[in-house]
């Protein structure tokens, strides 16, 4: 029988997730759930216990609107903190509201792409393993791919010439990339879309307002859930830089002492998830410059929680100043982007009185 | 005809204004309570600041509005500036006290923290998700003891020995303070406690890891009770600076930040014949369900927000249609 698969949204990473399983599964139709929006969310909320954390709603929302269109199959990847929970009490909900459907979990914390075969093999894929590793080698470097286009984006959207042109060939850039579907085709993409940037005027000052993005995952890859901050800032003409990507988390599992190392005196030892990656990438944008730091967690999330008081050395350490937000699905977005303003209003302050006194 | 220009804060629970001189002079100041209409208590409070200089020859050419009804009074007004409440804050107190190092602000929702150094803004922090700690907290503490929380510093004052209340958020507190007057503590002891509780409260939310460096500065409509103002100083062991114009430095901070935006011709003050009608609907043109606000003025639609995509925007529409 074809199967409808379907998984929940984080930021543009459905695309390449959406082709991977397309490849692995061609006899089944897969099925993304649709982008998050309010409703997702009230859904979610609504299902969800109320103080867990906000991605599990989202998650949630979209796992809800995804069987309402039909879907019969549901991934969810496990991992390290709350969230290697998430897959099970989400399973349990889910079938305590009537719906049938098979759960893929997979365990991230033992990454083991044997087991991993097996399950998406269990599922039905007919792909024989050296196959299953290609096609997984492939969505690995489309995200690769993503994420260096986005980064790009990010640290210059809010200095293009002419409006709204990055935005645009953002769009193009996704839509193509859905039609890829073998390395060549990828290479040949990503050289086409890095001339297209190229073509497209870019006027930064070279002493623009600078800002970071540390936090949590989820708060950082899915706009939605952090009320498109990183846009608000790039309209401002800030240069935002974050780090948390899938490729750094890819990445990261072959780095994580590296990193704790790196965080020199502020870290003894990893304080969970995320956490250690704010501490260390706060302390190296306050070491490169960067005018400012906003730290982005959901309501509650511990890992965030431990690092802030070491966030907060490293401010009084290097003077740079640290907004924190806290998301929940009662947050506000008027109190959010008045805090927003206010933080990028000081910075602007503090840059130009520093000007002020380099002329006096 | 003296050029002067006119700030507006516009906070949930209060609506203040001021209209300043070229040199930040104050020459008519109000505030009036917001009661949920920010449209009516701006338009009253125009009214009376109009009262207040009607017989000089003041014309006012710039306008700034701040509070957390600055983009909708900005509308209604046609100003030039519209400023979050940290900012123009900082501005107003950094006018009356140059070398002010710590701001403690503390209003009807919101309560913040500023760090100045060298007169320019390094550092703030606001509270985040709860209001207790804030002066809302505190009148409806006031309502239950049956007494104004205008008369709350006065007694707060005659305690000698303060009840510690367990203040985490007002839930907590009232039912810890119905507990300690059932108990036998006397009531001015209990209004003294409430008072520490704000303060302790706003150290440990708002202040939090935060370096607090005299000249230390407070505003906002508590600071103008004397009980918080002494619990301030014993937990800080520092003077605590209260200016006369404590609850105007947002607006004022705003008219001074107008300044830079003066416009050619003055603004005409008389608006309180002009009708000003704001209708909010959620869009249906895609899932998200934007709540969308169009403002209308007398009966014209002036501006609109809260879309999130062109789907939702109309203003285009009603060019379309028109």
């Amino acid at each position: 029988m074809q199967k409808i698969i379907s998984f929940p949204h984080i930021g543009n990473y459905y695309v390449p997730i959406e082709i991977f399983l397309k490849l692995i599964f061609p006899e089944h139709i897969i099925l993304p759930s649709p982008k998050i929006t309010k409703r997702t969310l009230e859904l979610g909320s609504k299902y969800s216990p109320d103080f867990v954390c906000v991605p599990f709603k989202y998650n949630l929302g979209n796992y809800i609107e995804a069987l309402e269109n039909g879907a019969t199959v549901l991934i969810q990847v496990c991992g390290g903190c709350r969230y290697g929970y998430y897959a099970e009490i989400q399973e349990k909900i889910l079938k305590d509201l009537g719906y049938q459907f098979e759960f893929i979990k997979i365990g991230w914390g033992k990454f083991n792409p044997i087991k991993i075969y097996q399950l998406f093999r269990k599922t039905g894929a007919s792909a024989s393993f050296p196959t299953f590793i290609r096609y997984a080698l492939l969505t690995i470097k489309m995200i690769e791919v993503l994420d260096s286009f986005e980064s790009y984006i990010r640290e210059n959207i809010g200095f293009e010439k002419k409006k709204n042109s990055l935005e645009t060939l953002h769009q193009q850039f996704l839509s193509d990339l859905r039609t890829v579907r073998g390395f060549r085709q990828l290479s040949r993409l990503q050289s086409e879309y890095k001339s297209k940037l190229k073509t497209i005027k870019i006027e930064k000052p070279s002493d623009c307002l600078k800002i970071g993005i540390v936090g949590e995952l989820y708060s950082l890859m899915e706009p939605f859930s952090s009320f498109f901050i990183e846009k608000e800032l790039s309209k401002q003409q800030i240069q935002v830089r974050r780090f948390i990507t899938v490729t750094f988390l890819l990445n990261k599992l072959k780095l994580d002492k590296k990193i704790l190392k790196s965080a020199g005196s502020y870290l003894k030892y990893a304080i969970g998830a995320d956490g250690t990656d704010s501490v260390e990438k706060s302390q190296l944008l306050a070491k490169q410059g960067y005018d400012g730091i906003i730290h982005m967690k959901p309501f509650g999330c511990t890992p965030e929680v431990n690092a802030m008081p070491i966030l907060q050395k490293i401010s009084n350490d290097y003077k740079i100043p640290i907004l924190y937000f806290s998301f929940d699905s009662q947050t506000s977005e008027t109190g959010v982007k008045t805090r927003l303003e206010a933080f990028y209003d000081m910075l602007l302050m503090r840059k130009e009185h520093e000007k002020c006194k380099q002329l006096i | 005809m003296q050029t002067a220009y006119l700030g507006i804060d516009t906070g949930s629970i209060s609506t203040k204004g001021v209209i300043i001189d070229e040199n930040n002079k104050i020459l008519a100041a109000d505030y009036i309570w917001t009661e949920g209409d920010p449209i009516g208590a701006v338009k009253k409070i125009v009214n009376l600041l109009r009262q207040q200089i009607n017989e000089r020859n003041i014309s006012i050419f710039s306008i700034g509005t701040t509070g957390s009804a600055r983009k909708l009074i900005g509308v209604m007004l046609g100003a030039k500036v519209v400023k979050n409440e940290i900012t123009a804050h900082a501005i107003g107190t950094l006018s009356v006290f140059p070398d002010v190092q710590t701001i403690f602000e503390i209003g009807g929702q919101d309560s913040k923290i500023i760090l100045i150094d060298d007169g320019v803004v390094v550092d703030y922090a606001m509270n985040t998700i709860c209001a207790a700690g804030t002066g809302s907290f505190l009148s409806s503490q006031a309502k239950r003891l049956g007494m104004e929380v205008t008369e709350f510093g006065e007694i707060a004052l005659a305690s000698k020995n303060p009840s510690k209340l367990a203040a985490r958020c007002t839930v907590f507190a009232e039912s810890d303070m119905v507990h300690k007057a059932q108990i036998g503590h006397k009531k001015e002891d209990i209004i003294a406690g409430l008072c520490t509780a704000v303060v302790a409260n706003y150290l440990n939310n708002v202040g939090k890891g935060k370096r607090i460096k005299a000249p230390i500065v407070f505003q906002g409509g508590v600071s103008k009770n004397a009980g918080v103002i002494r619990a301030f100083e014993e937990a800080t062991h520092e003077k605590i600076h209260v200016d006369p114009n404590s609850h105007l430095m947002g607006a004022l901070g705003v008219a001074i930040l107008s300044k830079k935006a003066k416009r050619e011709t003055p603004f005409p003050l008389n608006i309180s014949d002009i009708t000003y009608e704001t209708m909010g609907y959620d869009c249906k043109g895609c899932p998200n369900h934007c709540e969308i606000i169009c403002f209308y003025k007398d009966g014209i639609l002036i501006d609109s927000w809260g879309n999130r995509c062109a789907n939702g925007n109309p203003m285009q529409q009603s060019l379309k249609n028109a």
